[in-house]
C-alpha cells in the first residue's frame, strides 16, 4: 500500500483498498464501528496507523465468514434479526467474534464488558447479547 | 381511498414504455396509472397519503417486475433506516401477488415522486400510507397473470387461480409459472381498481407473520449487512473519487471572513481548498457554508482541515453567538412562571387550583439532543454533461432532488438521487444539507465523483438539534386525591424557525404531539405556550415534540398519584377516564398527524388497553425489594399507543439499573411483527439514553460536545436486562 504510515487503517481500507464494510463512526475509538482483526485481535482501525498493521494479517467483515466462529456469529445475527440499520453491525460482529475466539463460553457480564465499546444507535443491544450466547452454543433462555 | 371522491382516472398511460421495458429486460412491466388530483378549493379536506405531496401510486408498472426466469422484483421507494420497510413492503406485495419469497428481490427506487408517489420517509407513515397501494398494485399484477394463463389455455379467467409463483387451472390441474406468462400478462389491459380481489387475511402467507428463522422471510438486507456488503452513504464505489470534509461556521449564522489554506495544501493528498456558500438564517435544508478541503482520501481531507486558519464573523449570527444553554434553561424556567399564549382552556383553572386540597407543581427540562446516527452524514455526487447523479442516505429523496436542482440551477429531471441504505435516520437525514454540499463540490470537479464526509465532531456540532424544552405542570387535587385542575406551560423553540422568521411559539403540528392532545379527563385545564426563540438549527428528532410532552405529562401523572396516595396505574387509568373516542379537533388539534380524525380519533380504550397489557406483563403490584420499583408511562404518538413499565433499581450510591422493560404497543394492524418489536426494543434503549445520558450543551453559541466521549448515547451496559 502506497499510503502515509500515519494514515489510519480505516481510511486505507475504505478509500484505497475499497473495502467499505468497515465503517467510520467516530474516529477516536469510541464507537467500534471500524473494528477489524489484526492477527485475530480486535482493533479500532480508525486509530490504528497503517504502519502498525504492517506484516500482520488483517481481517475485515467481508472475510469474517470464512472463519468458523465468525460464520457462527453471522448466523446468530441473522437468526435473531439483530440488525436494524446495520451500520454498526460489522463492527459488532468483528468484536463478538474476537471475544468468542478468546473466550468461547462467556457469561452476560463478560459479554457486556467486551461489547461496551461498540455503540449501536438503533439500540439492538439485547439481541446482540442473545446472539453472542447463541453463537457460543448456549441454550436459549440462558441470556 | 374513496374512488368517487377523487374522480380517479385509470389510464394505460405508457404502453410504449412497458413494451420498451419488455424488450430490454424480458420482464413483465404492467402499465397503469391512477392519477390523484389534488383537492380543489371547497372540497373536503384530504388526509393521510392523499394529502402528501404527489400522493400515492398503486401502479404495478411502477412497483413490480417479473423476469422470464420467474424472479419477482419489487421496487421499494421508501427510505430504509433500520425500520425494515424494504422487507415489510415487499412482504405486502409478494403476499398479494402470490410470490415465493425465495424468488423475490427488492430494488431501491430513485427519488422521483411523480412516478412513485410520496417518498418522504418520516412521520412513521410508510406502512400506514402504502399498505393498500402495494396490495392493489400486486393484486392487479396477479389478476393479469391469471388472465394471461387463461388465454394460453383458452379457458375462462375465473377458472385460473394464482398460487405460489404459479397460476393453476383448477379443473385440469395445469400450471404455468409466473415467469412463463409474465410477457403475455404485460400485454393485457390493467384491471380497474374496483374489480381487484384483495386476499382476505386467511390467505396471507407473509403479512402479519413472524419472520426470523425457519425459512420464513428474513430481513431482506440481513445477509448483506452481516457480510459488510450493504451500501450506505459513503460506500458506493466509483473510479476517480474525491473525498471532502468541510469546516463549517462554529455558530449558527456566522460567516466566513478569511481562510489561510497554505498549510492545508501542503498535506499530501489534498487537492484543493474552496469555499462553500451558505444561505444564512433561516438555514432550511441548505448548507451552512464554510470551507471544503478536497483530497484523494478522507484522511488527507481531515488532516488538511485541521491546519486551516479560518476567521469567522460571528456578528452576523446575532445573539446566537451569545447562546448559552444553561442560561437559556433559566430563562425558560422563569418564563414558565408567567402565563403564555393560551392553547386550550376548560373551566377556571385559577379558581380550581386555589380551592384544591392539595396542590403540586413540577418543572421538567429536556436538553438539546443530537441525532448522532451512527452513520454520520455522507453523500456522493458526480456532475457530467449537465446532469448530476447522487448517492446518499436520505429520508426525503425528492426534497434532495429539488434542493440539488435548485442549488445548481438544473432541472429536476437532470438530477438523479440514488437512495442508499441509511445508517440510522431519526429525522436527521430528512434534511439534505449534506447532499447539497456534495453537489456544490461536484460542480467544481466536473466528471469526478466527490464524496462529502461529516466527521462525528461535525455531526454533533452542526446537527439539526432536538429542541431544548421546559414544561411546567401544576395540578390541584381534592381531599380524595381526585384531579380538579391541570395547568401545563410548554416552552421550546419551534422547528418553524428553520424555515421562516422565528415564530417563537410551537406550531400546530408541534403542539399536536401530545401537548394539546393530552386526553386526561380533568374539570379545569389550561394549556399555554410562552415564547421561546431558537438559537441553533432545530429539527425533527425521532418522535419529535412527543419526547418532552410525554416525559413531562407522564412523570407528573406519577407525582399526582403519589400526592393522592394512590396506586400509579389506577390513578393513570382514572385520569384517562372511561373508554371513549375523542375527536382531536375537540382538543384543539386540527393536525392529527395528517390523518383523518374520524379514522384516527384519540381512542381512550386503546390507551387503557396498552396500560393494562404492559402492567399485567410486568406483574404490577408485586412486592419489590428495597431500592426497586416499577415505573409506568403511556403515550399516543403518531397515531399509535404505547405503554411501558420499567423495573428500576437505584442502589445506595444512586446508580440506576434497569432490570426489565415491558412494552405494550398498539399500532393497529401489523405487517411485520418482528420488525415492530425490534423498533420498540431500540426505541426503549434510545429513550433510556435520552432520559439518563444524552445532552448537548452550548456556550457562546458553540456546541461543547465533540464526540461520543462527551455526548453519551446508550451502550450495551445501559440497556434493560430484558425487553
Amino acid at each position: 500500500l502506497d499510503v502515509p504510515d500515519q494514515m489510519p487503517l480505516l481510511w486505507a481500507l475504505r478509500d484505497v483498498v475499497k473495502l467499505t464494510g468497515t465503517k467510520f463512526g467516530c474516529g477516536i475509538a469510541q464507537c467500534g464501528a471500524c473494528t477489524v482483526h489484526l492477527d485475530g485481535e480486535a482493533v479500532r482501525s480508525c486509530v490504528t496507523p497503517v504502519s502498525q498493521a504492517q506484516g500482520k494479517e488483517i481481517t475485515t467483515i467481508e472475510a469474517i465468514g470464512a472463519d468458523e466462529v465468525g460464520r457462527r456469529v453471522q448466523e446468530a445475527w441473522l437468526d435473531l434479526g439483530v440488525a436494524q440499520c446495520g451500520y454498526c453491525q460489522g463492527g459488532q460482529i468483528m468484536n463478538a467474534t474476537a471475544l468468542l475466539k478468546q473466550e468461547p463460553d462467556p457469561d452476560d457480564a463478560r459479554i457486556m464488558d467486551a461489547m461496551a465499546g461498540n455503540l449501536c444507535r438503533c439500540g439492538t443491544y439485547n439481541r446482540i447479547l442473545k446472539a453472542i450466547h447463541r453463537a457460543a452454543g448456549h441454550e436459549e433462555g440462558q441470556a | 381511498m374513496n374512488s368517487d371522491r377523487y374522480n380517479l382516472r385509470l389510464a394505460n398511460v405508457s404502453r410504449r414504455h412497458f413494451l420498451k421495458g419488455l424488450a430490454a429486460s424480458g420482464a413483465l412491466v404492467i402499465a397503469a396509472r391512477w392519477d390523484v388530483p389534488m383537492a380543489q378549493q371547497g372540497e373536503a379536506p384530504q388526509y393521510g397519503a392523499d394529502a402528501m405531496p404527489h400522493g400515492w401510486v398503486d401502479d404495478p408498472n411502477v412497483f413490480i417486475r417479473i423476469d422470464e426466469d420467474g424472479t419477482v422484483t419489487i421496487i421499494n421507494h421508501r427510505a430504509e433506516m433500520g425500520q425494515g420497510i424494504r422487507t415489510s413492503l415487499v412482504m405486502v406485495a409478494a403476499d398479494e401477488l402470490g410470490a415465493d419469497w425465495e424468488r423475490v428481490r427488492v430494488e431501491q427506487a430513485i427519488g422521483h415522486e411523480e412516478r412513485y408517489g410520496n417518498q418522504n420517509t418520516d412521520g412513521s407513515r410508510s406502512m400506514r400510507h402504502w399498505f393498500n397501494p402495494f396490495r392493489r398494485a400486486a393484486a392487479a399484477a396477479r389478476t393479469m397473470l391469471e388472465q394471461a394463463a387463461a388465454e394460453r389455455w383458452n379457458v375462462p379467467a375465473a377458472a385460473c387461480r394464482a398460487g405460489v409463483h404459479v397460476v393453476t387451472h383448477a379443473s385440469s390441474g395445469r400450471e404455468l409459472g409466473f415467469g412463463e406468462i409474465a410477457a403475455a400478462a404485460s400485454r393485457l389491459p390493467v384491471p380497474d381498481r374496483d374489480t381487484l380481489r384483495l386476499k382476505p387475511r386467511d390467505e396471507w402467507r407473509y403479512i402479519g407473520q413472524e419472520n426470523t428463522g425457519n425459512g420464513r422471510p428474513l430481513a431482506i438486507d440481513g445477509a448483506d449487512i452481516v457480510n459488510g456488503r450493504a451500501i450506505y452513504g459513503a460506500d458506493k464505489a466509483l473510479d476517480d473519487k474525491l473525498y471532502a470534509v468541510i469546516a463549517r461556521p462554529p455558530v449558527y449564522g456566522a460567516t466566513l471572513v478569511s481562510v489561510d489554506d497554505s498549510a492545508a495544501l501542503q498535506v499530501p493528498g489534498v487537492v484543493r481548498v474552496m469555499e462553500i456558500a451558505g444561505t444564512g438564517q433561516p438555514a432550511g435544508f441548505e448548507p451552512l457554508g464554510g470551507v471544503a478541503v478536497v483530497a484523494d482520501n478522507t484522511w488527507a481531507a481531515i488532516e488538511g482541515r485541521r491546519v486551516l486558519e479560518i476567521e469567522w464573523d460571528t456578528d452576523s449570527a446575532g445573539d446566537n453567538a451569545a447562546y448559552d444553554s444553561a442560561a437559556y434553561r433559566q430563562v425558560l424556567e422563569e418564563r414558565a412562571q408567567s402565563p403564555g399564549k393560551v392553547i386550550r382552556t376548560r373551566g377556571d383553572v385559577d379558581t380550581a387550583l386555589a380551592d384544591a386540597q392539595t396542590r403540586i407543581e413540577e418543572t421538567y427540562y429536556m436538553p438539546h439532543l443530537a441525532h448522532a446516527t451512527i452513520e454520520p452524514p455522507a453523500a456522493l455526487a458526480r456532475l457530467a454533461d449537465g446532469k448530476i447523479e447522487i448517492w446518499a442516505p436520505v429520508q426525503a429523496p425528492q426534497a434532495t432532488r429539488d434542493g440539488v436542482a435548485n442549488r445548481l440551477g438544473l432541472a429536476p429531471e437532470d438530477v438523479v438521487v440514488n437512495q442508499t441504505l441509511l445508517g440510522g435516520g431519526f429525522g436527521r437525514k430528512s434534511k439534505p444539507d449534506f447532499v447539497l454540499e456534495a453537489a456544490s463540490l461536484a460542480r467544481e470537479f466536473e466528471g469526478r465523483p466527490v464524496q462529502v464526509q461529516w466527521t462525528r465532531e461535525d455531526d454533533l456540532h452542526h446537527d439539526y438539534f432536538h429542541a431544548v424544552s421546559v414544561d411546567r405542570l401544576e395540578a390541584g387535587l381534592d381531599r380524595d386525591g381526585k384531579a380538579l385542575a391541570w395547568r401545563h406551560r410548554t416552552l421550546s423553540p419551534s422547528i418553524g424557525s428553520l424555515f421562516a422568521p422565528d415564530p417563537l411559539h410551537k406550531g400546530d403540528f408541534e403542539l399536536g404531539m401530545g401537548f394539546n392532545t393530552v386526553p386526561f379527563d380533568i374539570p379545569a385545564m389550561r394549556l399555554e405556550n410562552p415564547e421561546a426563540p431558537a438559537h441553533v438549527r432545530i429539527g425533527w428528532f425521532r418522535a419529535v415534540y412527543n419526547l418532552p410532552h410525554a416525559f413531562a405529562i407522564q412523570s407528573f401523572a406519577a407525582e399526582m398519584a403519589a400526592a393522592a396516595g394512590r396506586d400509579h396505574r389506577d390513578y393513570l387509568l382514572e385520569l384517562l377516564g372511561p373508554a371513549r373516542q375523542i375527536d382531536p379537533r375537540d382538543l384543539g388539534d386540527t393536525w392529527n398527524y395528517g390523518e383523518d380524525p374520524a379514522r384516527y380519533p384519540i381512542d381512550i380504550g386503546r390507551f387503557r388497553a396498552v396500560v393494562e397489557t404492559a402492567t399485567e406483563a410486568a406483574g404490577w403490584g408485586r412486592e419489590r425489594p428495597a431500592g426497586r420499583g416499577l415505573g409506568l408511562a403511556v403515550h399516543h404518538s403518531f397515531v399509535s399507543y404505547t405503554a411501558i413499565v420499567l423495573d428500576v433499581e437505584v442502589n445506595d450510591a444512586g446508580e440506576v439499573t434497569i432490570h426489565s422493560a415491558d412494552i405494550a404497543f398498539d399500532c393497529g394492524p401489523q405487517v411485520n411483527p418482528e420488525r415492530i418489536r425490534s423498533q420498540m426494543e431500540g426505541a426503549c434503549v434510545m429513550g433510556i439514553g435520552i432520559a439518563m445520558h444524552s445532552e448537548i450543551t452550548l456556550s457562546e453559541g458553540r456546541v461543547e460536545q465533540d464526540n461520543f466521549h462527551q455526548y453519551q448515547i446508550p451502550r450495551i451496559t445501559h440497556a434493560p436486562r430484558s425487553i
